[in-house]
């Protein structure tokens, strides 16, 4: 579904330049569920970016359903692939009513049924339709984050690629939102491409991740092995052990890895 | 650890009145801190970071703060002139905030910063203060304090940043200190450096901490003992290493509805909100 080869990114110019993202590859199959985990600066949400055509600025391969992707898309490009963000509360338009935000998508892309869809996507996200009528400030963290997903389902996407999209949340909010998620992959078949810093969260979410570090993809393996603990590069380690709780000792025995 | 507390809090209430009527933020928390590190532990809107800024009498107007008993080593902290306060805030409490980023003056180095923190405390001068400044960064091990104190905080990491904020919240050598999320903005890992850097500064200085975060599984692994907080109130108190007993259903809620790495549960049990954990008798 998505295959990525070699995709480099650097921010500036001359001596200014940061080489953010450094000959990254990666493939994942359709109907797959794949996590992008590293620190911050690691590069992973700068991926995402340049997967979902928001940076256009980038050199390598990037292929999506098929096709291979210039960085400048096209509108049949959005209705294949969508983006879910960090933070609901600065992702949408605040003087927008729900119903106007889930419309614009429609209008944009010319599907026509705007009323049938928006009714039938807002059910699928859990609000129900007495939410379409209200602005986002009306609405908890959590609701917030189920319009941002809505918005993206409006269109029936084949991928969604989510960038940190329970970060922002409480917890109990958290475990909500990621069944959610769950269960319109399972009922949709959606690929998703899932960026987080919070190695449960991908466990809890994904079937294989690459784990990234200074830009570059340190480590490569499937859930269940993440599930056992068995990385092999000292990287993973330390995230792993890190993600654990707090550990004096351990605290003590990190270093970085360049 | 000894015996008599630093910080007693006895029914400690805050409200906000609104134009819809008065919001009770807090309502009704009693807790003591001896020298020891004690968790906050609750979700947005829990009373936690207001609890916190009470303390310090920091809460916003027109914010109301109520309590039977709220005092540091046996003086009162509610009734106290502005310039005996003065002599508390930042010398004997200090606050370790969220943000690195909000919490730095911009236009001024990172060590004047630290420096000023020394010689408003003391009598000091500014050599000295100087001297104890690139002390406390090497303290929070910063590696190269001599030319990170001439930096501006524009110009350092998130997680040196914090360091930063921690080096001049502890150079008046406070006896309490009250972090607020003080890691959240952090990687993992520099999370547990930073944590590393607190909990050796506090058992080698012997301070008393509070420790306010919405993370269960950091405060029970770092925290000697943890308070929960739901819309308000401490539904639960218990000591961190027996968190996985804990008995209120919220807790045991938001416990279960954290993902967790060895976990192949199909579905995250989502927490049901009972009406009753608002009242009483928790």
């Amino acid at each position: 579904m998505i295959t990525v080869d070699d995709l480099r990114v650097t921010f500036g110019h001359g001596a200014d330049a940061v080489a953010a993202v450094q000959g990254v590859s990666f493939d994942v199959k359709p109907g797959e569920s794949f996590g992008l985990v590293g620190e911050s600066g690691s590069g992973k949400s700068t991926v995402l970016r340049a997967l979902v055509g928001l940076n256009h600025d980038w050199t390598g391969s990037v292929t999506i359903d098929g096709k291979a992707q210039a960085p400048r898309r096209d509108k049949a490009f959005f209705k294949t692939c969508q983006m879910v963000f960090q933070d609901p509360y600065g992702s949408l338009h605040p003087r927008h009513t729900i119903d106007r935000i889930l419309a614009e998508p429609i209008a944009i892309h010319r599907l026509g049924d705007a009323d049938a869809r928006i009714d039938r996507v807002l059910r699928d996200v859990g609000l129900g339709p007495q939410f379409r009528f209200r602005y986002p400030h009306q609405l908890s963290g959590g609701q917030r984050q189920r319009v941002a997903i809505a918005r993206a389902l409006v269109l029936e996407p084949r991928v969604l690629l989510l960038d940190e999209p329970t970060s922002a949340l409480d917890v109990s909010v958290q475990a909500e939102i990621l069944n959610l998620l769950k269960r319109l992959r399972a009922e949709h078949a959606l690929t998703y491409v899932l960026v987080s810093h919070n190695l449960a969260v991908v466990a809890a979410m994904c079937d294989r991740l690459a784990v990234m570090n200074r830009g570059r993809v340190v480590e490569e393996m499937d859930v269940a092995a993440l599930r056992r603990g068995e990385a092999r590069e000292g990287y993973t380690r330390q995230l792993l052990r890190a993600s654990l709780g707090y550990d004096r000792a351990a605290a003590d025995s990190f270093r970085d890895f360049a | 650890m000894s015996d008599t507390p630093l910080l007693e809090v006895e029914n400690l209430r805050i409200s906000f009145p609104t134009r819809t009527g008065v919001t009770q933020a807090v309502r009704g928390v009693s807790f003591s801190v001896g020298r020891e590190k004690l968790g906050i532990v609750g979700e947005s809107g829990s009373g936690k970071s207001m609890t916190g800024r009470a303390v310090l009498r920091l809460v916003p107007p027109p914010g109301i703060v109520t309590a039977d008993r709220l005092s540091f080593q046996g003086e009162d902290l509610l009734g106290m002139g502005e310039k005996r306060l003065r002599d508390i805030r930042g010398r004997r409490i200090s606050m370790v905030m969220q943000d690195p980023k909000f919490s730095l003056n911009p236009v001024m180095t990172v060590g004047r910063q630290i420096a000023e923190a020394y010689r408003v405390h003391s009598d000091a001068g500014k050599a000295e203060a100087k001297r104890r400044a690139l002390e406390m960064l090497e303290a929070v091990r910063i590696r190269d304090p001599e030319r990170v104190y001439g930096l501006y905080p524009h110009e350092v990491s998130g997680g040196m940043g914090q360091r930063i904020m921690i080096a001049m919240m502890l150079i008046p050598n406070p006896d309490l200190l009250i972090a607020d999320e003080p890691t959240s903005a952090l990687d993992v890992t520099v999370q547990m450096q930073v944590l590393a850097i607190m909990d050796e500064l506090c058992s080698s200085r012997g301070m008393g901490m509070i420790f306010i975060s919405h993370d269960l599984n950091l405060v029970a692994s770092f925290c000697d003992r943890i308070l929960i907080m739901y819309a308000g109130r401490v539904v639960e108190t218990c000591r961190a290493s027996e968190l996985h007993n804990a008995r209120h259903p919220y807790t045991r809620g938001l416990l279960d509805s954290l993902p967790r790495l060895d976990d192949t549960r199909a579905e995250l049990p989502v927490l049901n909100r009972d009406p009753a954990w608002l009242e009483d008798g928790a």
